[in-house]
């Protein structure tokens, strides 16, 4: 074989890893049989890939024939990957156990699916993108209906295959068009024909085809069809997990196909961005003002965050764009930490055959639970963007950089959803502390430790902001 | 010889019916099916983009595509079983348990 | 008119037709079939294209593996009847007149092209298995090795979805 060599291999090391570690688990699973077991394997396997990862932070090279890129922007999503890959390990532990049907498959799909939001975030070739969305996705359509006997979880499991197969589709014809107006398919190759080619037509289509490929992945408005009906079916470790990492994994490959291969089409796609953000945000939040059911209600908040980090989007071709990337990053590292604290607290009051998810159940959880609602209400406070919390901050710089770009009006679009959001948030906040209840609260050492732990993060890591910010910064997007 | 051109607007065709097909049939299988459709008029584009540019890269990616293709029957196929042994149904309409 | 066309022609109506049959028809199993045909007919127009591994591919894998497979399920699950009727009516019209306008815009968008309609170099062991490998092994390995991984996951996820053993659920709890 010509043209590799073991700097490939290197660079990809935390993948690589990954990958092979979820096959030694097919074979522990295979002969020990306990789940137990597995799920602790595959946080060291995570862990251990943090750490190769955490080498990487400050390279920036291509690896494999330049289809994959391996920078700053990539190390930063691969962290927010593998922690969310962590956290939701934390919140399945007891949650599959206690609801009876705890495999070790379990994990192992995760890490295939982990493996694939890494790939998502370093790939510089449209087919890499392809095969990595796959890899991200199939491994969700299983842990989504991984309930065995249980309508609501098969369905969901289906609805999302359906759903995923079609956003595929999408994005494959989009690659084809794409490969037919330049010749490539390497993110580098396609920049540098684009300036020449003679089909520029063709080239937007497929990249708006790819846009609304990955739309349907991130569940932008309106391709969020099914998505509520997912998160409320799916098992809730795994909402939790799919609301973050099939957003991080889709919007750090649109970030870098879009920025790096098609600035020259951004100011015919920015009005079609700018579109769909305020078409999220709004039916996101107006959906999610009539929901009683919590998990459907952190569905179309999920939505509603979705618009929010493609607002990050909208001046991807413009000089700020690094300004865009870094807040994006930022902002997709506070979903993360809030999603994975409320989700965390859904766990906890959430019992079998899906009772414990109403608005009521939370009712008296103020008086009986003080802790736990307190850190409810920092993750509410979060979602909401409200002070001192760390979704705040990341409201804050991102709508700075719209103003700066000179979209003022998508800032207040945001603003003005961001209040009408509180509403919903806030309900959840009237139910714990105004009403009378005696809910039941299932305490579970890690799943304590993972409610502690994300609640640590929203607060003390909104105090060091700065810091984050400029790291966020330093994730250079390899511009090719 | 036949221009390119035709072959890729045939894939449009093809692809338009995919689309066409998973909006407006309701049992699960033939929406499947219907995606299938749209993943191999993409396979059909790129064969005749690699014939244009006289290269195999285009033939290489639909490998690929078939396989995943391969894939996503296995997995969903497996989905489609198992809600039927529960529900008895794989009529999308009425799959509404989770309207809330 | 020269032969070529007409060929083409008379494939493209087969694919097309094929692909309505798939649409329209109630019967799940006369939609697999006629997408047998889409696929074969594909088939040929690969082998017209220069790609004639690829249409034994097509016809193996495709026509011959995923289609069996979807056959065999739509006979188990006797998905051939189809109970209950759409309730929302309005959808069908807008779905085939949003078909028409991307199909519109599509077609558009491909002829806007100012390519030379090129003449094609002459074909010696283009498409031949050989040819192939020796791009898929060099050039794309890294996503021959994803797809490896993605059959594996995808393999694992069938089997445990598909694999329930009815058991009592208190089975596990300690």
């Amino acid at each position: 074989m010509s043209g590799y060599g073991i700097e490939d291999l290197v660079y990809i090391l935390p993948i690589v890893f990954l990958l092979v570690w979820a096959l030694v688990l097919v074979l522990v699973e295979a002969f020990t049989k306990r789940p137990d077991v597995t799920m602790l394997l595959a946080a060291f396997g995570l862990l251990a890939a943090v750490t190769l990862s955490v080498i990487q932070f400050g390279t920036e090279a291509t690896a494999f024939k330049e289809m994959l890129t391996v920078d700053g922007y990539a190390v930063f999503v691969y962290m927010l990957v593998l922690a969310s890959g962590l956290l939701s390990l934390g919140l399945a532990y007891d949650y599959n156990r206690r609801m009876g049907w705890a495999r070790g498959e379990y994990y192992i799909l995760m890490l295939f699916s982990i493996a694939g939001a890494m790939l998502m975030a370093s790939a510089a070739n449209l087919i890499v993108v392809f095969l990595a969305l796959e890899l991200l996705s199939i491994p969700l359509y299983v842990m989504a209906a991984f309930v065995p006997n249980d309508a609501s979880s098969e369905e969901a499991g289906l609805k999302y295959f359906l759903l995923g197969a079609f956003a595929g589709g999408f994005v494959l014809y989009g690659v084809a068009l794409i490969y037919g107006a330049t010749g490539a398919t390497n993110l580098m190759d396609v920049v540098a024909a684009a300036l020449g080619t003679n089909s520029p037509v063709m080239l937007l289509t497929g990249a708006a085809l790819i846009l609304v490929g990955l739309g349907f992945k991130v569940a932008l408005v309106p391709f969020h069809m099914w998505t509520p009906d997912v998160y409320q079916g799916a098992p809730t470790p795994v909402t939790a997990y799919m609301a973050v990492v099939a957003k991080a994994g889709g919007f750090a490959a649109l970030f870098r196909v879009f920025i790096a291969a098609f600035p020259s089409v951004s100011a015919d796609l920015t009005p079609v961005i700018a579109t769909l953000v305020v078409l999220t945000l709004v039916v996101g939040n107006v959906a999610a003002l009539a929901q009683k059911n919590i998990k459907r209600m952190l569905a179309y908040s999920s939505i509603s965050h979705a618009g929010f980090l493609m607002m990050a989007f909208v001046t991807y071709g413009s000089a700020l764009y690094a300004d865009a990337v870094t807040s994006l990053l930022f902002y997709l590292l506070a979903f993360t930490v809030t999603s994975f604290g409320s989700w965390a607290v859904v766990i906890a009051l959430e019992k079998a055959e899906g009772k414990g998810l109403d608005f009521e159940d939370y009712a008296g959880l103020g008086k009986k639970y003080p802790m736990l609602s307190a850190a409810m209400l920092v993750f509410l406070l979060s979602f909401a963007g409200v002070p001192p919390t760390l979704g705040f901050a990341g409201k804050f710089f991102l709508f700075r950089t719209v103003l700066e770009a000179g979209y003022a009006w998508l800032a207040i679009v945001g603003v003005i959803m961001s209040l009408v959001s509180a509403f919903y948030y806030l309900r959840v906040v009237r139910f714990m502390y105004f009403e009378q209840g005696d809910p039941e609260v299932r305490s579970e050492p890690v799943l304590n430790l993972v409610t502690a732990i994300t609640v640590v993060g929203t607060i003390f890591l909104f105090l060091f902001s700065g810091p984050l910010l400029a790291w966020a910064s330093e994730a250079v997007l390899a511009l090719i | 010889m036949v221009a390119i051109e035709y072959y890729v607007i045939l894939s449009a065709i093809l692809f338009t019916l995919g689309i066409v097909g998973v909006l407006i049939r309701r049992n699960a299988i033939v929406i499947f099916m219907s995606i299938e459709l749209m993943l191999n008029s993409a396979n059909l584009a790129f064969i005749a983009f690699a014939r244009q540019y006289n290269e195999l890269n285009g033939q290489v990616f639909v490998f690929f595509v078939m396989t995943v293709a391969a894939a996503e029957v296995a997995v969903g196929l497996a989905l489609m079983v198992t809600i039927f042994r529960t529900k008895h149904s794989i009529d999308v309409d009425q799959l509404s348990s989770l309207k809330g | 008119m020269d032969a070529n066309l007409i060929v083409f022609i008379i494939l493209a109506v087969v694919a097309v037709g094929s692909a309505l049959g798939m649409l329209l028809n109630k019967n799940a199993v006369y939609s697999a079939l006629f997408l047998i045909l889409n696929f074969a007919t594909v088939a040929v127009l690969y082998i017209i294209l220069g790609a004639p591994f690829i249409a034994m591919t097509q016809v193996t894998v495709y026509a011959g593996a995923i289609m069996v497979l979807f056959l065999f399920v739509i006979m188990l699950l006797g998905a051939e009847e189809l109970a209950g009727a759409t309730k929302i009516d309005w959808q069908k019209p807008a779905a085939v007149v949003l078909g028409v306008l991307l199909l519109a815009e599509l077609i558009v968008v491909i002829f806007f092209r100012e390519t030379v309609f090129a003449e094609f170099a002459e074909l010696t062991d283009f498409g031949s298995p050989a040819q192939i490998g020796r791009v898929l092994f060099n050039e794309y390995l890294l996503p021959f090795e994803i797809t490896a991984f993605l059959l594996l996951a995808a393999m694992i996820g069938a089997i445990v979805i598909a694999r329930r053993v009815r058991q009592s659920p208190s089975k596990r709890e300690s």
